[in-house]
C-alpha cells in the first residue's frame, strides 16, 4: 500500500525501540492495551481506532482504518487485500462447517472476548450468549461494540459462581473459560475451549484467521470424536427446545466490581 | 533367512522354548550346535527370570559333525529325564541341526523314557517365532489333553500367554479379574504357568479365551472341534474392545456381561482439556497383529489419534492386517525388516516394538512400545497389563508420556524463535538433547525490525529435485509441522509451480483448512 517507516512495538530488541512523538501515528492489534494507549497518546501520538484484526472481515477493517489515515487509494487497498482476503475467508469456511449454528459463551479472561465473538457470530455463523470480559474499555472497543449483533449479554468483571449459574443454563454449544473451569465443565458434558490458547497462539490478521477459527472448531470436532466411549460426557442436552435465557447486567467500569444483575429471564 | 543387525522374530525353536519356559514340568531337548545356548539371556536377562529355561542343548561340534550325533541327541534326552524328571518332553532341532536330519522325534519315541514325548517338527528356514509357539501349543494340547467332562460352574482357559510376551504375565491377572466379575472361574491358563497335567483337563473348561491369536489360534481350533469348546475372537485390548469381549463372553455363556469400571479412566482421561493436544496427531504402528489392530482403536476411537500408517511383521498376521489398513484408509506395511519400517516413518508418535523405539529415538520421534519384541524395560516390575480396563490406563499413560503435554506444546511454538525454545531444542523432557541456541545467532527473517524488510523472494534456501523453496517460505515452513511440508509441495505441483514463495505456503494452507 506504500506506507512507509512502519515499526512494531514493542521491538524485538530493547535498543530498537523506536521513538514515539506527536508525528507518530498508531493502531492497536490487542484489545488489552489501555494503557499503552494512554502513555502513547500522553506523548503525542494519534490512535487510529479500529476494530481488532481478527478474522478477515476484522482484518479488513484494521487496514482500512489505516489505509485512510495514509490515504491510500481505495483501488491500490482492494488490490493488495484482495488475495489473501479471499484465502482467509476460504480457510475461515472450511472451519465455519463445525461452527455454524452453535452458540457460544464466554467466560471472562483474556480481554479478547468482544472481538472474537464479534469474528465467531459475523463470520463463522455462531451465535453468542454471553460475551464476558474482565475490563471493558469503551473507547478502544467501540468499533467492536457497534458490529457486535444485539442479542449476546455483555458482562463486565468477575463473579464466577453466578458466571457458572448462567453457563450452566445457557449450556452453550460452546463455553470458553480458563483452564481451572474447563475439566469441571467438561463433566457436566459442556464443551470448552481455553481462553489462554487464544493469547499463546498466532490468530491475528489474514493468514492466521483460519487457525483462529480452528481454535474453536477442534473442541467440538473432538467430542464428536471421542462421543461413542464416553456417552455419557456427550452432553446432556434439551435437544427439542432450548431457551434462550437472557440476563441484563449493568456493565460497570473498574476491574474490583463485579456486574449488578439487573434482571434474567428466557426467550422461548 | 537373511542376517541382520535385528530381527522381530526369532527361527521357530525361540517360539518352542517360550511355552516350554513359560510352563513347569514340561522340558525342552534341543539338538543345536554349541552357541545356540545365547537363547537363554532372552529370559534370564531381559524378562529377568530367575531359572534357565527347562532346556537341554546337545551342544554337537564341529568334530562331532563326522560321528554319531544320534547318540550324542539320545544321550542327551537321557540325560536330561534324569536329572530334571519332567512330565512331559518336547523334541525338536535348531536351524543348524536341522540340516543333519537326526529325526530328534522319532529318535526320543524310541527310547521308551516313561513320559509322553512331544516331536516337534519346526522348519527353521521357512518359519519364525510365531508359528513355533503356535505349533508347540498346538502339539501339547493334541498329545496331552484328555476329554474330560465339564466343570459344574462356568470356567474357562486363558489359552496363549508364553514367555518373553509383551505383558503376558500381567494381562492374565486382569482377565481373571474381569471373568470373576461374570462369575467366571479359570479352568486352566496355558501355557504361562501350567504343568502337562495340568493340559490334560483344558477339556473341562466351557470355553476359551484367546489372548493372543499368533500363539494359540491353531491349538484353540483344535480344542473347539475336539471338545466343543467355542474360543473367543475379541481380543480385549482397549476399552471398546473389552466391552465387545464382555458381550461376545456374554453370547457364548449366557452370561449378562457385568463388569466394574470403578477404576476406567481412559475415556475421561482422553476427554479432559489437556488431551485436546492429543487430537489429531499422527501416529504410526507397527508390531505383531493382534496388538497392531488393538492400538489402531484405541489410537482412533478413544485417543483421536489420526492413525498415519500401520503394518504388522508376522506372516501370518498379514491378511488381517491388509485388511485392517484398508479400513483405516491407509497402506499396510508387512515387514519383518526393520529398515523398511524406517523409511516409512514420518509421523508426530510411534507405537511400535523395541525397534522403532530405536528408530524413533534416533529420529527424535516419540515412541512408546505396543507389542513384542521388547526389551528389558517393558519387563516392569510394576502391574502393568494391555488387557482389560486397567489395561486401558495403563495404554493412556504409555502413549501419553513420550509426548510433549499440551501447554508446553504450545509454547515451544510461541517462543520458537526464541534462543531457548528454537526448534532444535526439543522438548524440556527430553533434557540431554536440549542444546541453547548461539546468543549471536541471527534473528529469523521474520523478526526484522524493518517490518516489510523481509528479504527478498529470489533467494533459494532449499532446492529439491523439482521444487525450489523461497527463503521466506523456508522461514514460515518451521512453523509447521514436517509432515505438513509436503502438503505445500503437492499443492504446488497441482498447481504446476517450480518455485514455493510464502505466497504459494498461505494459498496451501487456506487450501487444507478444516
Amino acid at each position: 500500500m506504500g506506507i512507509q517507516n512502519i515499526r512494531c512495538l514493542p521491538a524485538r530488541r530493547s535498543s530498537d525501540t523506536p521513538a514515539v512523538g506527536p508525528h507518530t501515528v498508531f493502531a492497536l492489534v490487542q484489545p488489552f492495551l489501555g494503557d499503552t494507549h494512554a502513555a502513547l497518546t500522553g506523548r503525542g501520538a494519534k490512535h487510529i481506532p479500529a476494530a481488532f484484526p481478527f478474522g478477515a472481515e476484522g482484518t479488513t477493517l484494521w487496514l482500512q482504518a489505516v489505509a485512510s489515515e495514509f490515504n491510500v487509494p481505495a483501488a491500490l487497498f482492494a488490490s493488495g487485500t484482495a488475495a489473501p482476503r479471499a484465502r482467509a475467508e476460504k480457510a475461515v469456511a472450511a472451519a465455519s462447517q463445525t461452527l455454524s449454528g452453535k452458540s457460544i459463551f464466554f467466560f471472562p479472561d483474556s480481554q479478547l472476548e468482544l472481538p472474537l465473538a464479534r469474528f465467531l457470530t459475523r463470520e463463522c455463523g455462531m451465535t453468542a450468549i454471553e460475551v464476558g470480559t474482565p475490563f471493558l474499555h469503551r473507547d478502544l472497543l467501540a468499533p467492536e461494540l457497534a458490529l457486535l449483533a444485539h442479542g449476546p449479554t455483555i458482562s463486565e468483571g468477575q463473579d464466577v459462581d453466578k458466571q457458572l449459574t448462567r453457563a450452566r443454563a445457557a449450556r452453550a454449544d460452546l463455553t470458553v473459560c480458563d483452564l481451572g473451569l474447563a475439566d469441571p465443565l467438561e463433566v457436566e458434558g459442556l464443551a470448552t475451549k481455553w481462553a489462554i490458547e487464544l493469547v499463546f497462539t498466532p490468530v491475528h490478521f489474514y493468514e492466521q484467521a483460519g487457525d483462529l477459527a480452528a481454535l474453536f472448531a477442534k473442541p467440538l470436532r473432538r467430542r464428536a470424536l471421542l462421543a461413542p466411549l464416553a456417552p455419557h460426557l456427550a452432553g446432556r442436552r434439551l435437544t427439542l427446545h432450548r431457551p434462550r435465557p437472557f440476563i441484563l447486567v449493568q456493565i460497570s467500569r473498574g476491574l474490583g466490581q463485579s456486574p449488578r444483575i439487573l434482571g434474567a429471564g428466557c426467550q422461548p | 533367512m537373511k542376517l541382520t543387525l535385528w530381527t522381530c522374530e526369532g527361527p521357530p525353536h525361540v517360539g518352542a522354548m517360550r511355552v516350554a519356559t513359560a510352563m513347569r514340568g514340561l522340558h525342552y531337548v534341543l539338538h543345536a550346535p554349541q552357541g545356540d545356548t545365547y537363547a537363554d539371556l532372552l529370559f534370564t536377562m531381559i524378562e529377568r527370570r530367575d531359572h534357565r529355561p527347562p532346556v537341554t542343548y546337545t551342544t554337537f561340534q564341529a568334530c562331532d559333525l563326522g560321528g554319531d550325533t544320534a547318540t550324542l541327541f539320545k544321550t542327551a534326552c537321557q540325560d536330561a529325564v534324569t536329572r530334571f524328571q519332567p512330565q512331559a518332553l518336547i523334541v525338536g532341532a535348531s536351524c543348524t541341526a536341522e540340516l543333519i536330519q537326526d529325526n530328534p522325534g522319532g529318535l526320543a519315541e524310541s527310547m521308551n523314557l516313561g513320559i509322553p514325548v512331544i516331536p516337534l517338527d519346526l522348519p527353521s528356514y521357512q518359519r519364525k517365532e510365531g508359528f513355533g509357539t503356535d505349533e508347540t501349543v498346538l502339539q501339547i494340547t493334541r498329545h496331552l489333553a484328555k476329554p474330560t467332562p465339564k466343570t459344574q460352574a462356568i470356567t474357562a482357559n486363558l489359552i496363549s500367554p508364553t514367555a518373553l510376551g509383551f505383558r503376558h504375565r500381567d494381562d492374565i491377572v486382569e482377565l481373571t479379574r474381569l471373568l470373576a466379575d461374570m462369575a467366571i472361574a479359570i479352568n486352566v491358563t496355558a501355557p504361562m504357568g501350567t504343568t502337562p497335567s495340568d493340559i490334560a483337563r483344558l477339556g473341562a473348561a466351557h470355553f476359551n479365551v484367546l489372548m493372543y491369536p499368533e500363539h494359540a489360534e491353531s491349538a484353540a481350533r483344535w480344542l473347539e472341534s475336539s471338545f466343543q469348546q467355542p474360543y473367543t475372537k475379541t481380543v480385549p485390548i482397549g476399552v471398546g474392545a473389552t466391552r465387545d469381549f464382555l458381550a461376545e463372553v456374554s453370547k457364548i455363556t449366557g452370561l449378562p456381561a457385568r463388569s466394574n469400571t470403578s477404576r476406567l479412566r481412559l475415556p475421561w482421561w482422553t476427554r479432559s482439556v489437556d488431551s485436546t493436544y492429543l487430537i489429531g496427531k499422527r501416529v504410526f504402528i507397527f508390531g505383531d497383529g493382534t496388538h497392531v489392530a488393538a492400538a489402531a482403536r484405541i489410537a482412533r476411537d478413544e485417543m483421536g489419534f489420526a492413525v498415519a500408517g500401520l503394518g504388522c511383521f508376522n506372516r501370518e498376521m498379514a491378511r488381517g492386517v491388509r485388511q485392517l489398513a484398508n479400513d483405516y484408509g491407509v497402506a499396510p506395511l508387512i515387514t519383518d525388516d526393520y529398515l523398511d519400517v524406517e523409511a516409512a516413518l514420518a509421523p508426530e508418535l510411534i507405537l511400535g516394538t523395541q525397534m522403532e523405539r530405536h528408530i524413533g529415538k534416533r529420529l527424535g520421534i516419540p515412541c512408546a512400545v505396543i507389542s513384542a519384541p521388547v526389551h528389558v524395560q517393558d519387563f516392569p516390575a510394576r502391574y502393568s497389563p494391555q488387557m482389560g480396563y486397567e489395561g486401558a490406563n495403563v495404554i493412556f499413560d504409555t502413549w501419553v508420556h513420550p509426548l510433549v503435554i499440551g501447554l508446553e506444546e504450545h509454547l515451544l511454538h510461541m517462543f520458537r524463535d526464541d534462543f531457548e525454545f528454537h526448534d532444535e531444542a526439543g522438548a524440556s523432557h527430553h533434557g540431554a538433547m536440549h542444546k541453547p541456541k548461539e546468543s549471536n545467532a541471527e534473528a529469523a527473517p521474520a523478526a526484522a525490525v524493518e517490518v516489510g524488510s523481509m528479504p527478498g523472494e529470489t533467494a533459494p534456501l532449499i532446492e529439491e529435485t523439482n521444487v525450489i523453496w523461497l527463503s521466506d517460505a523456508e522461514h514460515e515452513l518451521r512453523k509447521i509441522p514436517f509432515f505438513a511440508r509436503g502438503k505445500a509441495r503437492q499443492f504446488a505441483q497441482d498447481k504446476g509451480l517450480t518455485r514455493i514463495s510464502i505466497e504459494t505456503r498461505y494459498e496451501a494452507k487456506a487450501h487444507y483448512a478444516r
